[in-house]
């Protein structure tokens, strides 16, 4: 079984567009998406969801208000000043639990966090597995890190020969958990001065983490020179550019209707993640 | 005045937003810009600034002096990330998961354990002209951002009006950055992505009490996806910006609405107004 990441550093880029057109295009795969903070891929899968299960991760640490004495002392050690007026912020709480353990009368507990939801789902395209990390929650690295497990499981078990998952933007931990292990990463960019500098930032992660790259250059027709310098970059780096896709209207149009671009007609940008897909097939078809 | 600048969903805009608010006020107010997506900071492609200092960002990482160890395990157990194992005869140190906690410094009986700093970004200042200028950047391969942008926070000046561009999402990062702001502007596009996102985005700043406005970016005439959400949830739209494959080219190079199309000058000095007003009314209420 292969594992296809799509990134990006720099959001907007189309990851979700281009990873819900491969969902459409490739055949006996499982779908993840990896963007816990704000997932989007089933706003073009449709899915009906089979299975919903709480995610708890990490604890918050609880101040019993009629024990603690306000020694002070949780408020001086904290390092994430999560602490003030005897109160713990849960936004800054790093769930140590350094203050429960030094609280001289024992008023501190640390109490379980539930930090979002995760779903299986069915869809035209194939069984997705998808989360949402609740609201100004941490360990969305873990997060991640079920959602690929819980997409192989399924890979596995049902004999599916490929998992294709959404990724985060950024290069830190989501995208970290998100990339470590795949058989190839789908770096997808933009011909702008920030969809370069990001781009180059990406593929050194892929790099650390010793996972091959190819890139596409989304709406490369907006700054034809600009693509150029990429295309040439990236070929310095000795990492392919499998497919340009030029500026279409028809993919916002798609995309407002629910629908992957290359099952919404034919138009300029729908044949070329046509043959983006048929670029970079082989790298993720079974040995 | 700090105003924040958020999404939720990535590439709507925000880059270009907090740029140009910054340029368009520049000589109106002591600006200050600061770059707190420190995955990828871009707003120093578009402002090109001198950096005059530069300074690690470190976290403070366990190191056992293994001649007063006795190898009694209670470091490993205190520790939430699990970056420490003891097994007999030995400590291992797994620093890429350690938060800096001081934890297990502080309740080692023996006193083993003292801490080093372990480099995991740098914070950049300088200047774009008489714009202050500092930005963060976490070193590649490194898995936490809030401790760099923490620092970045640590340089916002009293009596300036301070811009912080903000990564996107809705996680730990993001909330390190807006909060104790006064103000965030949510970028938007009027998709079904980016309305979906800007939902969570909101419901974010909600819950860190910070009051918000909307920027729709890449406008649509007749489409009215965010507009009708932002009625419905009493939120102001303070700028709608229109697609425009002129303002897509400029943005491409790195040049700012501000500059490559001077007349979007006041639009940004509007929105300030309007946000200061809003903070305004906001206290006299309070």
């Amino acid at each position: 079984m292969k594992e296809l990441v799509v990134l990006s550093g720099k959001g907007g880029t189309g990851k979700t567009t281009i990873a819900g057109c491969f969902a459409a295009l490739a055949r006996n795969k499982v779908l993840a998406d990896c963007d816990v903070d704000a997932a989007d891929l089933h706003l073009l899968l449709q899915p009906t969801d089979k299975h919903i299960e709480e995610f708890w991760s990490g604890q918050i640490a609880h101040i019993d208000e009629r024990a603690c004495t306000k020694c002070g002392l949780c408020q001086d050690q904290c390092r994430f000043d999560a602490i003030r007026n005897f109160k713990v912020s849960r936004f800054a709480c790093e769930g140590c639990g350094f203050c429960s353990r030094i609280c001289p009368v024992d008023a501190i507990t640390m109490m379980d966090n539930m930090a979002g939801h995760w779903y299986i789902s069915d869809t035209k395209y194939g069984p997705l597995v998808r989360a949402r990390l609740g609201i100004a929650q941490e360990n969305s690295g873990k997060l991640v890190a079920l959602v690929r497990q819980q997409a192989r499981k399924i890979a596995e078990d049902k004999g599916y020969s490929a998992v294709i998952t959404d990724g985060p933007p950024g290069i830190g931990c989501p995208v970290i958990s998100s990339l470590s292990g795949a058989d190839l990463a789908m770096l997808v960019t933009e011909p702008t001065v920030s969809g370069a500098h990001d781009l180059e930032r990406v593929i050194q992660v892929c790099r650390h983490f010793k996972v091959p790259a190819a890139v596409c250059i989304n709406k490369f027709d907006i700054n034809e020179k600009k693509a150029l310098q990429i295309e040439e970059f990236c070929s310095n780096l000795g990492i392919h550019t499998a497919g340009k896709i030029p500026f279409d209207t028809a993919v916002n149009r798609a995309v407002a209707n629910g629908v992957p671009p290359v099952e919404y007609g034919d138009g300029p940008a729908a044949s070329a993640i046509t043959n983006l897909w048929k670029n970079i097939e082989d790298q993720i078809s079974p040995n | 005045m700090i105003i924040s600048i958020a999404s939720g969903k990535g590439g709507t805009g925000k880059t270009l937003m907090a740029t140009s608010l910054a340029v368009s006020m520049r000589g109106r107010e002591k600006v200050q810009l600061l770059d707190c997506d420190v995955e990828e900071p871009n707003d120093h492609l578009f402002l090109k600034p001198t950096i005059t200092a530069s300074e690690p960002v470190c976290i403070p990482v366990p190191k056992v002096d293994f001649a007063r160890c006795t190898y009694c395990g209670l470091c490993a157990e205190v520790c939430a990330y699990k970056a420490i194992a003891v097994v007999p005869g030995s400590v291992l140190l797994f620093d890429q998961l350690c938060h800096g906690c001081g934890a297990c410094s502080y309740l080692c009986p023996e006193g083993a354990i003292s801490e080093e700093g372990r480099r995991m970004g740098v914070v950049e200042s300088g200047n774009s002209g008489d714009i202050d200028f500092v930005q963060g950047r976490l070193t590649v391969g490194e898995a936490m951002a809030v401790p760099v942008i923490r620092r970045v926070k640590t340089k916002i000046k009293r009596n300036v009006l301070a811009i912080l561009d903000v990564s996107p999402g809705t996680s730990c990062p993001v909330v390190e950055a807006i909060d104790n702001s006064d103000y965030c502007l949510l970028v938007t596009e009027p998709t079904p992505f980016g309305l979906h996102d800007l939902r969570l985005a909101v419901e974010t700043v909600r819950q860190l009490g910070v009051p918000c406005g909307v920027i729709i970016n890449r406008a649509v005439e007749g489409e009215m996806l965010a507009d009708e959400y932002c009625i419905k949830e009493g939120i102001p739209v303070l700028l709608k910006i229109p697609l425009d494959m002129g303002i897509a080219s400029m943005y491409s190079e790195g040049i700012t609405l501000a500059e490559g199309k001077p007349q979007w000058q006041n639009a940004f000095v509007s929105v300030y107004d309007e946000i200061k007003r809003i903070s305004h009314e906001r206290t006299r209420c309070a």
